[in-house]
């Protein structure tokens, strides 16, 4: 997977603190902060969701492309917001994964707001040392 | 870095020079395009607490420490680990790490034995009593 495999989908939007927020519905959707991995095995995706818990995440991997999505409740609500410092929303984002990835294998973990999806390579862009018989 | 607040003598005067102080620090981090404290909070009040949320995804409590000093002073020490990998390649790496510190002035005084924190969800929560007597008192009014 290099720069050009794994391009997100989507990079249209504006940019604010390294942030993609496009408005959907009626809230704010944030593009979550990621960190990306990759070895001969698998590709790991690390996506800071802060506030998301399992029950209102979404990972999909279809046509080569992954998209996660969490829900965020608002906050607070009972009280008087006296101001901020950053805005709360769902989070969304999309990549295109160039390499064959073995769907039926592919894991996801969600802890303290950090989801972790493995997505396991198929054998066969596994690179493989062909060994050279000699006589 | 939130700059310190003068003690101010009128209440409703003071909760404006909150408002300004919070919007003017919010449009200079934009104007720069980015951060300049981490981890930016958020705040909200009612008659009986202050509540101050900041998104730490990734951290447990026990890489945090919260202080509060005197009456008012609120200050968040921790440490963002980032993941090492021995062998592979990073594509990105867009999540924040590293150690930070930060202190803000409360718009109110606070109890400091009754403050509660809970971290879940990568979410910190800190519910703050305000102390007796800065809440509204109701005053009867004889006729």
């Amino acid at each position: 997977m290099n720069e050009v495999l794994c391009k997100e989908a989507k990079t249209k939007e504006a940019k604010t603190n390294g942030n993609v927020a496009e408005f959907t519905r009626e809230k704010v959707t944030f593009s979550p902060l990621v960190d990306i991995w990759e070895d001969q095995q698998e590709i790991v995706l690390i996506a800071d969701m802060p506030g998301v818990d399992e029950h209102h995440l979404d990972i999909e991997f279809e046509n080569r492309q992954l998209t996660i999505q969490g829900r965020v409740e608002k906050r607070h609500p009972e009280l008087t917001f006296l101001g901020g410092e950053y805005e709360t929303g769902d989070f969304h984002r999309t990549f295109a994964i160039g390499d064959a990835i073995d769907v039926a294998r592919i894991s996801a973990e969600l802890k303290n707001g950090v989801l972790t999806v493995h997505l396991p390579k198929v054998e066969a862009v596994k690179p493989r040392k062909i060994p050279i018989k000699t006589e | 870095m939130l700059t310190r607040w003068q003690p101010f003598p009128n209440w409703a005067n003071e909760l404006n020079r909150v408002h300004k102080e919070l919007n003017r620090m919010f449009e200079r981090q934009n104007e720069q395009g980015g951060w300049k404290a981490f981890p930016p909070m958020n705040i909200w009040q009612d008659d009986n607490q202050l509540v101050i949320e900041a998104e730490l995804p990734g951290m447990a409590m026990e890489d945090l420490e919260i202080l509060i000093d005197g009456e008012n002073r609120l200050t968040l020490k921790g440490q963002r680990q980032q993941k090492q990998m021995e062998s592979g390649t990073w594509h990105r790496r867009e999540r924040i790490h590293g150690e930070f510190r930060r202190s803000i002035d409360l718009p109110s005084v606070i109890d400091a034995d009754r403050v509660e924190a809970t971290l879940k969800h990568g979410l910190l929560t800190i519910v703050m009593p305000k102390r007796d007597e800065v809440k509204p008192r109701k005053i009867e009014v004889r006729g």
